[in-house]
């Protein structure tokens, strides 16, 4: 793949206003988790993040297509590599910034940092630095849903890593057997940690196991945010109607190292290619040069739609400064819910 | 007129379990069953569940014990009030990291955002041949866990009191069943009282004494009675306290009783390291240091594992003579 635009007419989804509006909240959200980021790295040789960051940098069509395809009602949950889901899924940038600074201000309180974000306002039931961990929660969540019988879905991120994980296959089947309305999202940016897909996995696509558990699979194109918001869209409907789970994989690379700043020292991948990600799949340039291509966007609409996402996560990042820390007492608090009276 | 036509009707564990989630799962629509071979009633905690409450609130699990967690933490945090009915609790292992990672963690890692209302039962089948994979006694290893609160009842009223309150608990609780109990050992008088409920967190003292504290946990709480009778004949006066809740443990039932006595015997079904009875030991040492009069004794399963052979398994666990033999040194120190 490389950045040559497409021409001629937009697709069907855009081309109507609301159309519009769509290609634009899609642009908006992936500069959302873009510049959010790239905040994040200057925080980090800024020596303010006190841990560790797994960025999202290279995946946004994956994580943005997938979350505008489902509602602000409907749950998610997420993994490590997982600042982009609860910002695509339109949680506040304020509250997450100061969660990664571990403020009292932040979204879980400065308790659960970069890696176990959850903002349960916009269905983000939390993330999970247990690698596949999070996986039968979105399955529970999916169960919730139809046992009270509304319409809600659960979209459930994991990674290729993840594929390995034993939990996937137990949260397949019981969603296969109770056709639960779960859409289980593979982000196969290629890597685990060091490990390639290639060598983790026993196939070629993740999404062939989908077979195994009577729901349909689809691989889509990461790099392309209406390709994966069209693939969700379809697995989403699936799971309304009452028809059960999907599997969509979407293809992805994931631009920097594991964690950022780490060092690894015996290279698995070739640095050089890498270094050309950001000039031929990056989607946030792709999905820049179709909308101009398409007539979709002007280049001074999404100069300022770029420019206003640059305020906002630069509002973010002073709010999570200039927020206190939690106090002592913060550390013992929420280990238990409180009790009805009768049960205490 | 016969003795049985006589006798008190009384009520049985798997009774109890049945009257708790029957009676909650009326009360509350949000709370849904979900195990291994609930339809079938395999294990005897299931009758008339289905045909009462249906099969989208009544669920036969697949054999998938981490996923069925999860599955529960899951459908806890998007609004329901899940009961998992693990069956045996050796079969805790498989799904150890949903337990910890997740049901214990979520809500204080995503600063109280989720609650987990989710009630996991399983059995402690041992003392019956069943042999290394299903006779463990895991009880300790998730009172390291916080974030996760645990029953140990060791009668059926009690049983059905602290069942119906974990359901109505807005937290994770873990119910252990000491399935020696099931006979006549853990039955009681049945409870008259509509909601009969009991409290999490409080002790009951079975015995009143003053000579020593006898602290049971399970069967434990059973061989602590039957010891404190017989102990009873030379003039040993033992008070016998039922933690009942492992976690919150009733600490000042049994620390005012260890003031009072100065001497604390723990009966343990757990392995001995780390037992709960470690913990109630090192707690009493901690606190009632200057009122103790004898060495703080434990009475738990030997650290092996629970071998086949009918020759082999009775000995490692904690019995009659055991406790007795304990208390007499905790008298003499």
């Amino acid at each position: 793949m490389t950045v040559s635009a497409d021409t001629g007419a937009p697709p069907a989804e855009f081309s109507d206003a609301p159309g519009r509006q769509l290609a634009l909240e899609m642009m908006r959200r992936m500069q959302r988790v873009r510049l959010f980021e790239e905040a994040t790295i200057a925080l980090f040789h800024a020596g303010e993040l006190p841990a560790m960051v797994h960025l999202s940098i290279g995946q946004e069509a994956a994580v943005v297509g997938a979350c505008l395809a489902t509602g602000n009602a409907d749950y998610m949950t997420g993994n490590h590599r997982s600042h982009g889901h609860p910002i695509a899924k339109g949680a506040n940038l304020d509250a997450l910034m100061a969660e990664l600074l571990g403020k009292a201000t932040g979204v879980c309180g400065g308790k659960g940092g970069s890696m176990h974000l959850a903002d349960f306002s916009v269905g983000s039931l939390g993330e999970s630095g247990i690698v596949g961990s999070a996986i039968p929660v979105a399955t529970g969540a999916g169960l919730a849903a139809q046992v009270r019988g509304t319409d809600q879905v659960a979209l459930c991120f994991f990674g290729d890593g993840a594929a390995s994980e034993g939990v996937l296959h137990e949260s397949m089947n019981m969603a296969g057997i109770w056709k639960l309305p779960v859409i289980y999202f593979c982000e196969n940016n290629g890597y685990a940690v060091s490990l390639t897909s290639e060598e983790s996995l026993s196939v070629p696509d993740v999404a062939t196991r989908a077979a195994g558990y009577s729901m349909p699979g689809t691989v889509v194109d990461g790099q392309d945010v209406l390709a994966v918001y069209r693939a969700t869209r379809e697995a989403v409907a699936r799971a309304r109607a009452g028809d059960g789970p999907s599997l969509v994989e979407a293809k992805t690379y994931r631009f920097h190292e594991h964690a950022y700043g780490l060092v690894v020292s015996r290279p698995y991948r070739d640095q050089s290619v890498v270094d050309t990600w950001f000039d031929t799949v990056d989607p946030v340039t792709l999905f820049h040069d179709r909308l101009i291509a398409w007539g979709v966007a002007t280049e001074e609409e999404l100069v300022a739609l770029h420019s206003s996402v640059k305020s906002e996560v630069d509002e973010a990042v002073e709010f999570a400064r200039r927020s206190p820390f939690p106090p002592p007492e913060a550390a013992y608090a929420d280990v238990y819910a409180p009790s009805p009276e009768e049960t205490r | 007129m016969t003795a049985a036509r006589t006798r008190v009707k009384q009520l049985g564990f798997l009774q109890a379990i049945n009257r708790a989630q029957n009676e909650e799962m009326a009360r509350d629509e949000r709370v849904i069953l979900m195990g291994q071979d609930l339809r079938a009633n395999v294990f005897g905690a299931a009758a008339g569940a289905l045909e009462t409450f249906g099969p989208s609130r009544v669920r036969d699990l697949p054999l998938a014990e981490a996923g069925s967690i999860g599955v529960a933490a899951g459908a806890a945090m998007a609004g329901l009030r899940p009961i998992i009915d693990l069956t045996v609790a050796s079969f805790v292992f498989g799904a150890m990291d949903q337990f910890v990672s997740q049901l214990a963690k979520a809500r204080y890692m995503f600063g109280g955002q989720a609650t987990l209302p989710v009630v996991v039962r399983s059995a402690l089948y041992y003392h019956g041949g069943t042999a290394g994979h299903h006779a463990d006694r895991p009880y300790p290893m998730f009172m390291n866990v916080p974030g996760l609160k645990i029953i140990l009842p060791s009668t059926a009223p009690d049983l059905l009191g602290l069942l119906k309150s974990a359901i109505r608990d807005d937290n994770p609780v873990l119910c252990f069943e000491d399935a020696n109990l099931w006979g006549r050992k853990g039955r009681g008088p049945i409870p008259t009282a509509e909601d009969h409920l009991v409290p999490l967190g409080r002790a009951a003292v079975r015995r009143p004494g003053t000579d020593v504290t006898v602290v049971g946990i399970g069967l434990g709480a059973f061989l602590a009675e039957q010891a404190a009778e017989e102990l009873s004949a030379d003039g040993v006066s033992a008070e016998v306290i039922d933690p009942r809740t492992l976690v919150p443990m009733d600490w000042p039932t049994i620390l005012e009783s260890v003031t009072r006595t100065g001497r604390l015997v723990v009966v343990d079904p757990a392995n001995r390291t780390c037992s709960a009875a470690s913990e109630i030991a090192a707690r009493v040492v901690e606190e009632c240091f200057a009122s103790l009069r004898g060495p703080v004794i434990r009475v738990t399963t030997d650290d092996t594992h629970v071998p086949f052979s009918p020759a082999l398994e009775k000995q490692i666990y904690p019995n009659k003579d055991k406790v007795i033999a304990a208390v007499r040194r905790a008298l003499a120190g």
